[in-house]
């Protein structure tokens, strides 16, 4: 029980996937105007994360090493990453039309996003346990949103702000990005694992 | 090798199906007249009507919560097709708007203060003290507005100015929002005479900046049949309510004004230019 806190810690604080290990910055800079937007999008990749986590693992587990093609991790959690995508969008235009609006294009973009395959690939690398791959595909997906909505705010302020006319838009935006990734190496050592 | 290659199939076999199963379970009824809709339109996604692509368009034309002319590019014919679809009567066009760089100073006639070497983009170039040119106004040259033109209705001329192909140009505004100086204006595509300066510099200043500028003399106002030519804060400006006639042009001292050929299907019906006509005598 200890070790899922610290995963869990360590994905949202220590290793957050965003400002440490610069995984998913495409939607981190893409979709972070509005802190409603991130919301959504933070929402979609919990989803997506945690599924992609549990599935990925069982095929890695029991189909790729069974027959020693380990090799094929990449593309294999690819082709799964995608179709699941695809079967959540399905799935919930039929039952949830009302998420399905709000969440509108961020679903399919998530099927290329480098940090569902980083979480299904870190699971692997760190050999976890199907449950220590739930808890740690939620946490990632946490520290992700943390970072989209910590972002989100900032840039919403920075809009009001008397900018320099040269570091207007994405400059600025860069910028505060840096400086979030900065605060956050203050996690730095935390935890251990 | 072999096991790899059966394995990866299999899997991608076992994902479609899952897929094709899901598709059928989870289909939900979509109107079909969304489909036949976004066919009729352009497909260019290019963003004009304010929609994130045309798929888009086509739903909220579906839902009428867009009018059926709300696609600029399509123009005519695609207000019809979709006017069809819909079971709705067209009534009939307004006119076709087109861009204009309200701009004629090129290298030849407008001076530089410095030599620009930086990116080669007029956003970039118009932070720097507004851009090499003395006239602070006019056009940097640098075809931002070609690169964001999806339907390559921007030349650049070798002599340093943007210029709209009007018969290219589908009226989508792009242009419109990427230049910096804000020089490109819409007009309608059935006017001939134009008045290619933006600069509200004083006379003598305008005049110094660029041989073919504005200095606000006030003839072609006089020249003009009243209220269609006036001027605004030393710049004069066309007002393309009416049609001017061409001769215009030539009480012009600087050239400013000038006329182009209107494109062969935007040329006006005979009774209106009779009409035009009728007003000047």
């Amino acid at each position: 029980m200890p070790k899922l806190l610290l995963i869990i810690i360590s994905a949202v604080l220590v290793n957050n996937f965003v400002l440490q290990r610069f995984l998913g910055i495409c939607p981190f800079l893409g979709v972070s105007k509005r802190v409603s937007t991130a919301l959504g999008m933070s929402g979609a990749v919990l989803f997506v994360m945690t599924m992609a986590s549990v599935v990925t693992w069982l095929i890695y587990n029991y189909i790729l090493v069974r027959f020693n093609l380990t090799y094929l991790q990449t593309i294999s959690f690819i082709l799964v990453i995608a179709s699941l995508v695809q079967l959540v969008e399905l799935a919930l235009q039929k039952f949830s039309p009302a998420l399905y609006k709000a969440l509108g294009i961020f679903l399919p973009l998530i099927t290329t996003n480098c940090a569902v395959l980083g979480v299904a690939v870190l699971n692997i690398q760190k050999e976890y346990s199907l449950i220590e791959t739930t808890v740690f595909g939620v946490g990632a997906a946490l520290g992700f949103g943390l970072a989209m909505i910590l972002f989100s705010s900032l840039r919403e302020r920075i809009e009001l702000c008397d900018t320099p006319v040269p570091f207007r838009g994405t400059a600025i935006g860069l910028i505060t990005a840096g400086l979030l990734s900065l605060a956050f190496m203050g996690f730095t050592g935390l935890v251990k694992l | 090798m072999l096991t790899a290659v059966i394995i990866l199939a299999a899997l991608g076999l076992a994902a479609s199906f899952g897929l094709a199963m899901a598709a059928r379970l989870f289909a939900v009824a979509v109107d079909p007249r969304v489909e036949e809709v976004e066919e009729a339109l352009p497909g260019v996604n290019c963003g004009a009507c304010g929609y994130p692509g045309c798929s888009e368009l086509a739903k909220h034309i579906v839902s009428g919560e867009a009018d059926i002319t709300a696609c600029p590019v399509g123009g005519e014919t695609t207000a019809h097709a979709v006017a069809a679809i819909m079971g709705m009567e067209y009534a009939g066009g307004g006119t076709r708007m087109v861009a204009l760089v309200n701009c004629n100073g090129d290298d030849q006639v407008a001076g530089k203060r410095f030599f620009y070497n930086g990116i080669y983009d007029c956003e970039s170039a118009a932070m720097i003290f507004g851009g090499d040119k003395i006239c602070v106004y006019g056009c940097l040259g640098l075809g931002t507005c070609a690169g964001v033109c999806p339907f390559d209705a921007i030349e650049m001329l070798p002599s340093g100015l943007a210029r709209v192909i009007p018969e290219k140009c589908t009226g989508c505004t792009k242009c419109v929002a990427a230049c910096p100086k804000g020089i490109i204006k819409m007009v309608p595509s059935g006017r001939s005479l134009h008045i290619l300066c933006s600069s509200h510099a004083k006379g003598a200043a305008a005049k110094k900046a660029c041989s073919v500028a504005c200095i606000a003399c006030q003839k072609c106002v006089k020249a003009a049949p009243e209220g269609t030519i006036y001027i605004d804060n030393f710049l004069a400006v066309v007002n393309y309510d009416r049609e001017i006639p061409p001769e215009v042009a030539e009480s012009c001292p600087m050239h400013t004004i000038v006329v182009r050929t209107v494109p062969e299907e935007d040329k006006q019906p005979d009774h209106l230019q009779v009409a035009a006509g009728g007003e000047t005598g």
